[in-house]
């Protein structure tokens, strides 16, 4: 399978924001230009991530994920405020292909089998959002990399497959934003030893990142600050990677 | 005129992205869950998601299956995607023993899983199933090895090679990506999310109709 190219795109509703680890978050404008300039620039999926996700924003979220659903033709991915199994059908009503629950599962792991069993697995991506710690292990966070938890991130990324997650989404809080490259060692530490999907997320800066995430077995990587700042445009990501023999769909 | 594109709604799974694919074509799009609508169409789409058995019961509660079978037999463009490939077989053994439409003789039967992941989730190039598959299909102007996207866990298997359109390679198994019987075709992949490959094969089917 080719190394799908997602574009991720952080909302606050109704701009596209992009922040530094998460956090400072900077405004930068219309989720649908951007969105539909990765369209035709070939991207492989959209991901929007609501990281206000209130329940006062819901309904904003579902018109941004329905209005994009009508100008973007590739599989769209929506994560942020997922709580429940009325909230995964809404999105997939919205226009959503998949769905990606974070803070809802770890505080509620059941919720990941109740989904893959209505929706299917294929619908069903957690993501974790892990920051290093001094021992060299990992730790998983909630609510976008602000609340920590007791978890080993990928202790718990290995029972959210077990439980019925159908894609991974690994998410490095510590080089969010920063463009110093992907958390190596962590995305290592997963790819290629789970028998679903796995994303890269966190800290792509250039091509160079990418073939190095890619050459450890991924199966897509989480792009935001690089496109959205025009540091590269898709298709001279992939002609990158194809050049550096990596398969990639054109 | 705009050419006009009559989209099966028999309760399996979202219309939205067929729907939307077609607005974006500029087609006036028409949602039919009767059999008036069926006989009156000049193109039609039957997508879906989710199990045969149920997708078959959809359409046998809205009375649909004779009029799509008598449709097929017209000659009018019909368009299965994805679980609407799959009913346009005779059969499926999803869950049980099912009955299809019968308009493409062949079964559906689970996809070859030694060493793939089942779901089969992703882009795959598509190619042509033999020398003159494509001809006269909406794959014609279609690039050989063009990347679409796959959702599902189930094949067609037509009875005869000449009902294979496309197929795809899927780890070491070749699958079949799409099933034709003249003016009938099947696509198992997603052409409604195959990026600009698949609008251009939507808009390929459009400029056959509209000159029909």
């Amino acid at each position: 399978m080719p190394l799908r190219i997602i574009a991720r795109l952080d909302i606050k509703a109704p701009n596209l924001v992009k922040g530094i680890r998460l956090e400072g978050l900077r405004v930068l404008g219309k989720p649908a230009d951007f969105a539909e300039r990765y369209f035709e620039q070939g991207v492989d999926e959209l991901y929007y991530q609501d990281i206000v996700a209130s329940l006062y924003e819901r309904n904003s979220i579902l018109d941004l994920v329905s209005a994009a659903a009508d100008q973007i033709f590739v599989p769209l991915t929506v994560g942020g405020g997922v709580r429940t199994v009325d909230d995964i059908r809404m999105l997939l009503r919205a226009g959503a292909d998949k769905v990606c629950i974070n803070t809802a599962a770890i505080r509620r792991p059941e919720l990941i089998g109740e989904a893959a069993r209505i929706f299917g697995t294929q619908c069903v991506v957690v993501a974790v959002e892990a920051i290093r710690q001094p021992g060299g292990n990992w730790k998983a966070f909630t609510d976008n990399g602000r609340e920590h938890t007791s978890l080993d991130a990928c202790e718990w990324a290995l029972r959210a497959v077990e439980l019925g997650a159908g894609e991974l989404l690994l998410t490095s809080v510590d080089r969010e934003g920063t463009r110093k490259g992907f958390d190596l060692e962590f995305i290592a530490a997963l790819a290629g030893k789970v028998g679903v999907p796995v994303v890269a997320h966190g800290g792509a800066g250039s091509v160079e990142d990418i073939i190095k995430v890619a050459r450890l077995g991924v199966d897509g990587v989480a792009l935001a600050s690089m496109l959205h700042y025009g540091n590269a445009t898709i298709p001279e990501i992939k002609q990158a990677l194809a050049a550096a023999g990596i398969e990639v769909r054109v | 005129m705009k050419p006009r594109v009559t989209i099966i709604d028999y309760g399996a799974g979202n219309l939205h992205s067929v729907t939307k694919a077609f607005a974006k074509l500029d087609a006036d799009v028409e949602l039919a869950d009767t059999p008036e609508r069926i006989d009156g169409a000049r193109c039609l789409i039957l997508p879906g998601v989710g199990a045969f058995g149920e997708g078959m019961e959809g359409l046998r509660k809205r009375n649909l299956v004779e009029p799509l079978r008598r449709y097929a037999a017209s000659s009018r463009p019909l368009i299965g995607i994805c679980l609407g490939a799959q009913l346009l077989m005779e059969e499926s053994d999803e869950f049980g023993r099912h009955e299809g439409l019968g308009i493409v003789p062949g079964r559906v039967a689970l996809l070859p899983h030694a060493g793939v992941k089942i779901p089969h989730v992703g882009w795959c190039r598509i190619y042509p199933a033999s020398e003159q598959a494509w001809q006269g299909s909406l794959l014609e102007e279609t690039p050989v090895q063009t990347w679409t996207y796959f959702v599902h866990s189930f094949q067609c298997v037509p009875s005869d090679p000449q009902y294979s359109c496309a197929l795809a390679n899927y780890g070491e198994h070749a699958i079949t990506a799409a099933v034709r019987r003249e003016a009938v075709i099947g696509l198992q992949f997603h052409p409604e999310k195959s990026g600009t490959s698949g609008l251009a094969m939507l808009r390929a089917l459009l400029r056959s109709t509209s000159f029909s």
